[in-house]
């Protein structure tokens, strides 16, 4: 019992990130009738957020001490951050909060990437086939994979989580089994606090405000909210911009994870498309829940009991059971009819 | 015996490709594209792309998981020179076997899905071919090393003719030819042409307009009754096939296979190649496959000294800014290059070179003659 309950705590954090990125393409997907193949990337510029915060923090300042000397004689160099020189003990807690610290960086920068993105290239190709959709945006990601990884190197990068949250969470004694029996790293049930969270956020949005509303009746019928004399296209782009916030912010957030590298993005895209076509395209609430179901599925697969009578299981689960839902529910778990048939 | 089905133009073609291909090593020379190992790679990734293009060009069905051919390919001859002899054709036979099967287990599956949900399936199967070929299979694929020759290999059939290589790392041979340099180049044109004619073929046979009218549209044909599925299938499995000679060529070149084969960069690669040149048309993906390896080829070897010397011409600061900018674009960064031509091609010219070729010659065409006086190139007449 304890420990189905730790394997399914496994699949929580990876599966709130298929989840978020799976929610963002299945948004641009519904309202944009675009396949995003650079939605990976996003996930991937949003951890480089991360680390970009924390290599920006780490600016040190080097002051020379006369009056120690290093084993070699020469006078020993001080270097401390510059956050430290000028706030303290505020900028000691700010260095040790460097990954939540930029998601408030990751924000702003993720919606102008994302509105750059949707504005400078994907717009011109809402009339042409889908398989240039795919193609131009498979380039768009090679590029900006590309780009980082001339900037950071191809080595992964790791981001320590905050020290409080370095611990561990003893989930066993909260139901009452044994101490010890189902403990969790603490930061991984934050990121998987923190996604549900954005995933309420975007639900909320699309669900009780009035852009959301015209959001929601652009997906169903785009050509009669635009003769309603509404802006459909800006709103889309604001979408847009906003699928790119979510896929960044499940990225920066899983840095502590994940080290991030530059090929991070196309692994997580991957699975995530996926996870969209098992939870049924154009439906939000079938990615997030194909999300965090496959994610707990593949925890259950890498469990050394299950690994025993099917080698290699846990490699493969994602795939088997996409195979296994394209076969028996060709249109995905919760997917509608007519999207994606034509 | 085909000859009288086939028309004059189309015989034309064949001889010039043949010719082309054939002479290859002459005509590449003055571009600095004439040694064996580079044309290898033209003619490999020729009949790679060749095969892509019957299945995309024709049908429209976009794979993303065409690497995964090329990677089982490229075992599966690695593994008969292990088992069986160092001749090629065994490895090649067995190569383009391997990817057939493959490609009919996986286009069985993804084929139930159409436009978007197969690339997405297509890919997943290649994905999932690469994690497997890492991990679990490490016995078979040996994992991150790559599958490699040994010296203790079994090599039945080589034993069995009696023939013993020594205490060496034998290399493929075909009856006694190494197919390594030229000979290995013009074993792979051989193959490369005559994939090109049954391509060819297939373009003009009824079954390929078949698979022409599932691209143009898949519903009519649902409607008149068709049942279109066994012509895709047939298409993913010819164009497995493809994939697997070519992994299989890969291996006669230089017997080794890795893992890296089947990721999805090279799957994105042959689809770049396919497009560069022209989806839909005969030649273009050959010459796609051959300027994408070309540039690479030439990219790679760039650094840092050659690029000072060609803005050499600027001043000072402009030319350190231009060769910290160009230095992106080569030797490491050639796969920027690689998406920003991607990006590029897509976007101002979907139907590749042959497309370009075909405008510029429409537009020469339709120069009237009285059009200017002397009739200057580029006095076109705008639309």
């Amino acid at each position: 019992m304890d420990a189905i309950l730790l394997q399914i705590l496994n699949g929580l954090d990876k599966g709130g990130a298929y989840a978020l990125i799976a929610l963002g393409l299945t948004i641009i997907f519904g309202t944009l009738g675009v396949v995003n193949f650079a939605h990976g990337a996003l996930f991937m510029l949003g951890a480089f957020c991360a680390v970009a915060v924390k290599a920006v923090l780490n600016i040190q300042m080097v002051t020379i001490d006369p009056t120690k000397m290093t084993p070699w004689g020469a006078p020993m160099e001080i270097r401390q951050p510059y956050v430290e020189v000028w706030f303290g003990d505020f900028g000691t807690t700010l260095l040790d909060f460097s990954v939540p610290v930029s998601i408030l960086l990751a924000i702003p920068i993720m919606l102008i990437i994302g509105i750059a993105m949707e504005r400078g290239l994907i717009r011109y190709f809402y009339k042409r086939p889908h398989a240039e959709q795919i193609l131009v945006t498979f380039g768009l990601a090679i590029v900006l994979q590309e780009i980082v990884k001339s900037y950071f190197g191809a080595n992964p990068i790791p981001q320590p989580a905050p020290d409080m949250a370095n611990g561990m969470i003893d989930f066993g004694i909260l139901v009452g089994f044994d101490a010890g029996n189902v403990v969790y790293p603490a930061w991984r049930f934050i990121y998987f606090l923190f996604s549900t969270a954005v995933i309420a956020a975007v639900f909320a949005f699309l669900q009780f405000t009035t852009f959301g509303m015209v959001v929601r009746a652009g997906m169903a019928d785009r050509e009669t909210v635009g003769l309603l004399g509404i802006d459909i296209d800006r709103r889309f782009t604001i979408v847009f911009g906003m699928a790119a916030v979510v896929a960044g912010l499940a990225g920066t957030m899983y840095t502590p994870i994940l080290s991030p590298d530059y090929h991070m993005g196309m692994d997580f895209l991957v699975l995530s498309f996926v996870v969209v076509v098992v939870g049924g395209m154009g439906s939000l609430g079938g990615a997030v829940s194909a999300g965090f179901l496959l994610g707990i599925l593949q925890s259950f697969a890498s469990m050394n009991e299950v690994k025993a009578i099917l080698p290699g299981i846990d490699q493969i689960i994602i795939y088997l059971i996409a195979v296994v839902v394209l076969l028996v529910r060709p249109r995905g778990l919760m997917g509608r009819r007519g999207v994606m048939e034509q | 015996m085909f000859a009288n089905s086939i028309s004059k133009k189309d015989l034309l073609l064949l001889a010039v490709f043949t010719a082309a291909v054939l002479a290859g090593p002459i005509i590449l020379k003055p571009i600095g594209a004439g040694y064996p190992d580079l044309l290898q790679k033209f003619a490999i990734y020729g009949i790679f792309a060749l095969g892509f293009n019957i299945l995309f060009g024709l049908t429209g069905y976009l794979s993303f998981g065409h690497a995964a051919f090329l990677g089982v390919g490229s075992y599966t001859a690695v593994w008969t020179f292990k088992l069986l002899s160092m001749n090629p054709v065994p490895a090649i036979i067995f190569a383009t076997l391997m990817g057939g099967l493959f490609s009919a287990l996986i286009g069985f599956i993804s084929l139930r899905r159409s436009g978007i949900y197969f690339s997405i399936l297509t890919l997943a199967f290649a994905q999932m071919c690469y994690n497997l070929a890492y991990s679990v299979l490490t016995p078979i694929t040996n994992g991150e090393t790559g599958l490699q020759l040994a010296q203790s290999d079994p090599r039945a059939l080589d034993v069995a003719f009696g023939r013993d290589y020594g205490a060496v790392l034998p290399s493929s041979d075909l009856f006694g030819i190494e197919m390594t340099g030229y000979p290995g180049f013009y074993f792979c044109a051989v193959m490369l042409i005559l994939c090109f004619f049954i391509s060819m073929r297939i373009y003009r046979s009824p079954f390929g307009m078949m698979l022409r009218a599932v691209k143009s549209n898949q519903n009519r044909l649902n409607f008149t009754g068709i049942h279109t599925r066994p012509y895709a299938l047939t298409a993913f499995v010819i164009s497995g096939m493809y994939a697997g000679l070519a992994g299989g060529l890969l291996a006669v070149t230089d017997p080794l296979a890795g893992a890296e084969r089947m990721q999805w960069t090279a799957s994105g690669e042959v689809v770049l190649m396919t497009i560069l040149g022209g989806a839909g048309t005969l030649l273009g993906p050959v010459i796609g496959a051959g300027a994408i390896k070309y540039f690479e080829n030439i990219f790679s070897a760039f650094n840092e000294g050659i690029l000072n010397n060609i803005f050499d011409f600027l001043p000072d600061a402009l030319q350190h800014i231009a060769v910290s900018v160009s230095s992106m674009f080569v030797g490491e960064g050639w796969h920027l290059t690689l998406g920003a031509l991607f990006m590029v091609i897509v976007i101002f010219l979907p139907g590749g070179l042959m497309e370009g070729v075909s405008r510029i010659n429409n537009l020469i065409r339709r120069q009237p003659p009285d059009g200017g006086p002397g009739g200057a190139p580029h006095a076109a007449p705008a639309e």
